[in-house]
């Protein structure tokens, strides 16, 4: 922890699952042989209730389907990409197929979106999630930019029942909702951090902080930019959004994340056009390359285009265009 | 509950009856894996009518159960007339297996009262029993969980992280059965992944294993209640050695009989005598 401002999404979101455990006996915590400070507390207050399953994401999520099926409210905890995609066949056979008939309350806790395991090479980088677990019917996506949101977030696990992925960062980022809690309204999915006329970031998870540095450097720049943070990718609230973009004349997507391929862009992209919403469009995230490159995470957004700097121009690009197509 | 059958001719008698009715099924609805289900169907004769798996017609909705998860999904069309037969629904829904409207598929999924996990796709059961024993455990509930895997079904990975799981767990309210058949998909086990001997392999990650002849009703019942009394920290599993296609001589001797399909004709030969009973 660098100083209070800064914290992990897991341990914020532990923290309250902890506390939860205590008045609710049928919380039930798996995970799969990974850890986090927190969760030895877990651990050493309720080892009736805590299984380290070992390496083997999909017998844990085979497990917290049983658990399910006897109403306990499961969380499964594991690195993000091995949770979504090593035990996938699992996630939609036993909990997106079986929710449809009776919903199962398992939370998927994946650590480790985009690239934030930066020097774990590409097994390691979670790309594909969103699109993938967006894609599963009867379960509920959640991208949460900071870890007051990953923290109140473990309410709206316990109350809502259906299976659910959430997408942590694994490294402690900035606090974003601090003052403004209010904002963090998972009914509503998203929030406007920042209003404007020109240009629309719409961001999730790590991206929202480069969104809102991107957006000061825009308006510095006197550029009108606003911010979304979308904390609920699925399902995504299409009319809130809609009323709100539908002011600007650009949208720009962020996620730390492949795009072109069923992600936030795609999703924003078809709720414009689904709303008419006439804006220039373009997206930022990984394009369709595994990245092999080491460094820190700045270094790799830098490479691939997705760091403040490559936002402000792709946003500054995105209006040349729109304006030589006006004129 | 008097549908129970008390006397050892009875129990033979009801699993000739619910080998007709898995003809009689796979007549309607030739999609049905005939032969998979052909091979268990001793094995839930023995569960349901022999007294060893506790029911309730309510299904979900009574606590009082034993689980029974049919993790070999596609061979198991041959619980349906002993689900209608014991009230689970109406057996007028067995003459429409498969059509529009239906609820009963080629594979049981939860749409179906009395089947409790959603089945298909192979290896998930055992680790899904795996959580329902846990659950029961901690509620103190004695009832046990039964889980029928195919040995086909052994090749998926995801089987043996359950077995290992349960195992170092102790889960010993589980009770595994492998129909033991001895033919997957497009050939012998044997000659695909030899895993036999089956027992050793599970003893060695803390089973208790016994094998069985699979079509011998009252064995089975047997070592299923011995096994659901028994007090030992285990989990169990029962090889039952079975056929493939048990009683049509065609498919029985087809190391492709999975995938094979009865004619019209071959149906109705094979109704004829006992209809005419």
């Amino acid at each position: 922890m660098k100083n209070n401002m800064h914290k992990t999404m897991r341990d914020a979101f532990l923290d309250e699952v902890h506390r939860k455990m205590r008045q609710d006996k049928k919380i039930f915590f798996l995970c799969a042989d990974f850890g986090a400070p927190v969760l030895d507390k877990i651990r050493r207050d309720f080892p009736q209730r805590f299984i380290n399953v070992g390496i083997a994401e999909q017998n844990m999520i085979n497990i917290a389907t049983g658990l399910s099926l006897e109403g306990f409210k499961v969380f499964t905890y594991a690195i993000a990409p091995f949770l979504t995609m090593r035990s996938y066949e699992q996630n939609r056979v036993n909990l997106s197929i079986h929710s449809q008939v009776s919903p199962l309350n398992v939370n998927l806790i994946g650590v480790g979106a985009g690239v934030s395991y930066e020097v774990s090479g590409p097994t390691h980088h979670c790309l594909e999630d969103i699109s993938i677990m967006r894609l599963l019917p009867n379960f509920m996506v959640f991208s949460p930019s900071d870890w007051v949101l990953a923290a109140k977030l473990a309410d709206a696990c316990l109350n809502l029942n259906c299976p659910k992925y959430l997408r942590f960062d694994a490294k402690p980022l900035m606090k974003i909702y601090g003052s403004e809690m209010h904002k963090a309204d998972f009914e509503k999915g998203y929030s406007e951090l920042a209003a404007g006329r020109k240009v629309c970031l719409v961001a999730t998870g790590y991206m929202t902080h480069t969104a809102l540095s991107a957006c000061r450097q825009l308006q510095k720049d006197g550029f009108s930019c606003g911010v979304l943070d979308v904390f609920r990718l699925k399902p995504l609230n299409e009319e809130g959004l809609g009323r709100i973009l539908k002011k600007y004349d650009n949208v720009v997507t962020m996620e730390e994340a492949f795009i072109e391929k069923g992600g936030l862009d795609s999703a924003v992209l078809r709720l414009l056009h689904k709303k008419g919403i006439c804006a220039g469009f373009s997206s930022i995230g990984f394009k369709d390359k595994y990245d092999f490159r080491l460094g820190n995470r700045e270094h790799l957004h830098r490479l691939n285009g997705i760091d403040t700097a490559g936002v402000v121009m792709a946003v500054k690009k995105l209006m040349q265009i729109k304006r030589g197509r006006k004129r | 509950m008097k549908r129970i059958l008390k006397s050892k001719k009875s129990l033979k008698d009801k699993a000739d009856w619910v080998r007709r009715e898995t003809i009689r099924i796979h007549g309607i609805a030739p999609q049905t894996r005939v032969a998979s289900s052909l091979s268990c169907v001793e094995i839930l004769t023995a569960l349901y009518y022999g007294k060893v798996l506790s029911f309730d017609k309510r299904g979900k909705k009574s606590a009082k159960r034993d689980r029974l998860v049919l993790s070999k999904g596609h061979g198991a069309v041959s619980i349906y007339p002993i689900l209608a037969d014991l009230g689970f629904f109406n057996p007028r829904e067995l003459r429409r297996v498969c059509q529009a409207g239906s609820f009963l598929g080629s594979i049981p999924d939860t749409l179906i009262p009395g089947i409790e996990t959603t089945n298909g796709s192979l290896g998930h059961g055992l680790g899904v029993s795996c959580g329902i024993s846990i659950a029961l455990r901690l509620a103190k509930d004695r009832h046990k969980v039964f889980a029928l895997i195919g040995d086909g079904e052994l090749y998926e990975g995801s089987v043996w992280e359950a077995v290992m799981f349960a195992g170092h767990h102790k889960l010993s309210n589980i009770i595994a059965i492998v129909d033991n058949n001895g033919i997957s998909m497009l050939d012998y086990c044997r000659r695909i992944i030899d895993l036999r001997p089956y027992e050793q392999k599970f003893r060695a990650f803390g089973w208790k294993a016994e094998t069985v002849d699979g079509h011998d009703v009252l064995a089975l019942r047997q070592c299923l209640a011995r096994l659901k009394s028994d007090k030992t920290r285990y989990p169990k599993v029962v090889i039952a050695k079975t056929v493939k296609g048990k009683g049509v001589p065609s498919l029985e001797s087809d190391a492709l009989c999975h995938i094979k399909s009865l004619s019209n004709n071959e149906v109705s030969d094979l109704l004829k005598g006992a209809d005419e009973e």
